[in-house]
């Protein structure tokens, strides 16, 4: 992971190899459970809003990731007007897909919503796969104005912590920040909002009871719709943190949306903090898979990391089935 | 329904075939299926109709295991795909004879056994892996058989890819077992009372064959006492519960069932093409089925049949219809997207997967009942010609 470019040259004490390799998985770990934590609450505020377990994830995330590159690569007009154009395209698309798909369903048995949006999926996900082509695309970085795309995807300014000659320390992304910020940043907003506002109390009360809010005077609708959007939205933005990686863009992005879905489960699928836990759990055991599985355990493949959430999945539903945090199913008839 | 007067008794009426005109579209039906590679084969590309017609009927059995566990029982599965996998490397492994490497090791895992063994074995296993995998998914009500199904076509797409005494490894693969029974082979070129069948039509019989039996077995499945549970669950868990019908026991017995559909899919779909690549079970092939299903009809073994067919001769209906052209036309305006821009243009199996999408979409909506609901809207239609009321 030890790329050009300025090394800040931090001195607080070399790490030994193994305590480095250590803690760069946390800080791997941390990256993905960044990610992970902002497509999640995508998962449950819709799930929670309107009782859809959206499939639909994927394709808005790569679909945002795509927007970004597009704006601000191809056409030219820098990575923030890039990553705006991904939040307000995915968010409506997520508006969209809500309006004229799943509007009509509403009442339909939930296994049917659920195909519906594994069919949207692939739709949309087939489309912008074309689009993004055989090889990957950079997503474009902040320093970057205008044209003229850098070779390294953001800047490429890591932060080294702990070198000892070159043997050992630990190398930050300055995309690790930027993922932990925006995570931050996205979920202090959303509980401000859920808290604070009209809207967030319109919210949480239509998910609680939707015939209850209905009698307060909610527009349980909006409501839907203001959930897709916050969950496109999200995916959006996930999408692009995800793209920023040393991958970049490519065909096969989506599947992090996917890795998304045993994190809701590990969590609780209507709850935020949950999914902010199962985020956690699940990007530490996928990095430290990923960095110490070749050494203690090789018979298990190559990229066996790559279906460790689903494993921890399982996992949790044997040992307990509503996640860290969800609330027990009491069922009327 | 306007031919309640007509049965007299429950038994009439839950009966497979219950009027005459059913039973005699049904021989009609049976029939053509029957004689049509007679014609077929006098086609210029008799062959790859041939084929394409056997895979659609192999393909039918997998979709008819999916619409049990979906339709009936109303729980999703993603999973088809990792029990066609595991039926498919069954049926091999028996079937097909060890490769031993150049150092006498053991390279591929063989038994050499026949049909008769390897294809029940291939239903049994998946039904088994089935078994072992439901408790996970049935612990709670809802949708966690997708989510856990979801997992576990990746987690076996990883074995498949790693496991290469099974599957041979990626780029590599195996050959898949031979269909033949008691030393006599289907996939071969054959003379029978002096009169000369091809290899693809012999494919195409064997193949009807097998699915008008798990077709039957199914459509018997489905209105005895355990389909009327499969309904129970999907329309109201708890209301079934209370009813005596135990949903985890239920649920178990739809997807062992289910799995075995998917195995016997597995161990055939292979034998037609002779060769199994083991990044073929994705999450890709999962959706391919549930499209089936969904274009088909859920809860009709008819309407699976149907959906099977469909999926599986899109291609060919693509080229029929210039759909390829539609499509370019509505998305090609698209920068980047169609030949309209001169950028890369879709490719035929694109628009397949972009169709798979949209009709699964489209039929949810605006005709849940799928294609086996637009046959009975005509057919009633016809039934009271002129009064279409």
């Amino acid at each position: 992971m030890i790329s050009g470019g300025l090394d800040f040259g931090v001195t607080m004490g070399a790490f030994s190899i193994e305590t480095s390799r250590f803690l760069q998985a946390v800080v791997e770990g941390i990256a993905l459970a960044g990610i992970y934590t902002l497509i999640a609450i995508g998962f449950v505020i819709i799930y929670k809003s309107t009782q859809v377990l959206s499939f639909a994830q994927p394709a808005l995330l790569i679909m945002g990731a795509y927007m970004a590159s597009y704006v601000s690569i191809t056409l030219g007009f820098g990575f923030w007007v890039g990553i705006a154009v991904a939040v307000v395209l995915s968010g409506a698309v997520g508006y969209l897909t809500e309006r004229a798909v799943l509007r009509p369903m509403v009442g339909k048995p939930v296994f049917a919503v659920a195909i519906l949006t594994i069919g949207l999926d692939i739709a949309i996900r087939v489309v912008v796969g074309d689009l993004i082509g055989v090889s990957s695309r950079a997503i474009g970085t902040p320093t970057s104005e205008g044209f003229g795309a850098p070779s390294l995807p953001w800047g490429s300014t890591p932060v080294r912590i702990g070198d000892a000659g070159g043997l050992g320390g630990v190398v930050i992304q300055p995309r690790v920040f930027a993922i932990v910020f925006t995570a931050v940043v996205a979920v202090g907003l959303l509980l401000i909002f859920f808290n604070r506002s009209r809207w967030g109390l319109a919210m949480r009360g239509s998910s609680f009871d939707q015939e209850v809010a209905l009698a307060q005077g909610v527009n349980v609708g909006r409501v839907a719709s203001l959930a897709w959007i916050i969950g496109g939205s999200l995916a959006g933005v996930a999408g692009v943190l995800a793209a920023t990686s040393f991958t970049g863009l490519s065909q096969s992005s989506f599947l992090i949306a996917l890795k998304a879905l045993p994190v809701v489960v590990v969590g609780g699928l209507d709850s935020i903090g949950g999914a902010i836990a199962g985020a956690l759990i699940i990007g530490f055991s996928e990095s430290f898979t990923s960095s110490y599985q070749s050494q203690y355990f090789p018979w298990l493949g190559d990229n066996f990391s790559q279906v460790v959430p689903y494993l921890v999945m399982v996992i949790v539903l044997i040992f307990r089935p509503y996640g860290i945090s969800g609330t027990k199913d009491v069922e009327r008839i | 329904m306007s031919h309640l007067s007509r049965f007299t008794s429950y038994k009439h009426d839950s009966a497979i075939l219950p009027t005459t005109t059913q039973r005699v579209w049904f021989g009609i039906l049976i029939l053509t299926g029957a004689l049509l590679p007679l014609y077929l084969v006098s086609l210029i590309d008799g062959r790859s109709w041939l084929i394409l017609f056997a895979t659609a009927f192999v393909a039918a059995i997998g979709a008819i295991g999916l619409n049990i566990i979906t339709g009936f029982a109303g729980q999703v599965s993603l999973g088809q795909a990792f029990f066609i996998g595991v039926g498919a490397y069954t049926a091999t492994a028996l079937g097909s004879p060890a490769v031993l490497g150049p150092d006498g090791a053991v390279e591929l895992i063989g038994f050499d056994l026949g049909m008769v063994i390897w294809l029940p074995a291939a239903g049994l296993v998946a039904a088994l892996a089935g078994v072992i995998i439901a408790p996970i998914a049935f612990r709670l009500e809802g949708l966690y058989l997708a989510l856990v199904t979801l997992g576990l076509v990746f987690v076996g797409a990883h074995v498949f890819r790693n496991w290469t005494a099974l599957t041979g490894g990626v780029g590599k693969g195996r050959e898949a077992a031979e269909l033949s029974v008691l030393g006599y082979r289907f996939d071969l070129d054959s003379q029978i009372l002096g009169f000369s069948i091809t290899r693809e039509q012999q494919i195409y019989w064997v193949m009807l064959v097998i699915l008008i039996v798990m077709a039957v077995l199914a459509k018997n499945l489905v209105r005895s006492k355990d389909g009327r549970a499969f309904a129970a669950i999907r329309d109201r868990g708890v209301a079934a519960e209370l009813m005596g019908v135990n949903q985890t026991k239920y649920k178990t017995l739809a997807f062992a069932i289910s799995s075995f559909y998917a195995g016997i899919t597995g161990a055939l779909l292979f034998t037609v093409t002779g060769f199994i690549e083991p990044t073929s079970f994705n999450l890709l092939l999962s959706i391919a089925y549930i499209a089936m299903v969904v274009i088909g009809g859920l809860a009709s073994i008819a309407g699976s049949i149907m959906g099977a067919l469909f999926i599986i001769l899109l291609p060919k209906l693509i080229d029929l219809l210039f759909l390829g052209d539609v499509i370019d036309a509505v998305i090609g305006w698209i920068p980047g997207l169609g030949s309209q821009t001169g950028d890369a243009p879709l490719t035929s199996a694109q628009i397949e997967r972009i169709l798979f999408g949209v009709l699964i979409v489209v039929f949810l909506i605006v005709e849940p009942l799928g294609l086996n609901g637009i046959w009975i809207r005509i057919r009633n239609y016809w039934k009271a010609f002129p009064f279409s009321y």
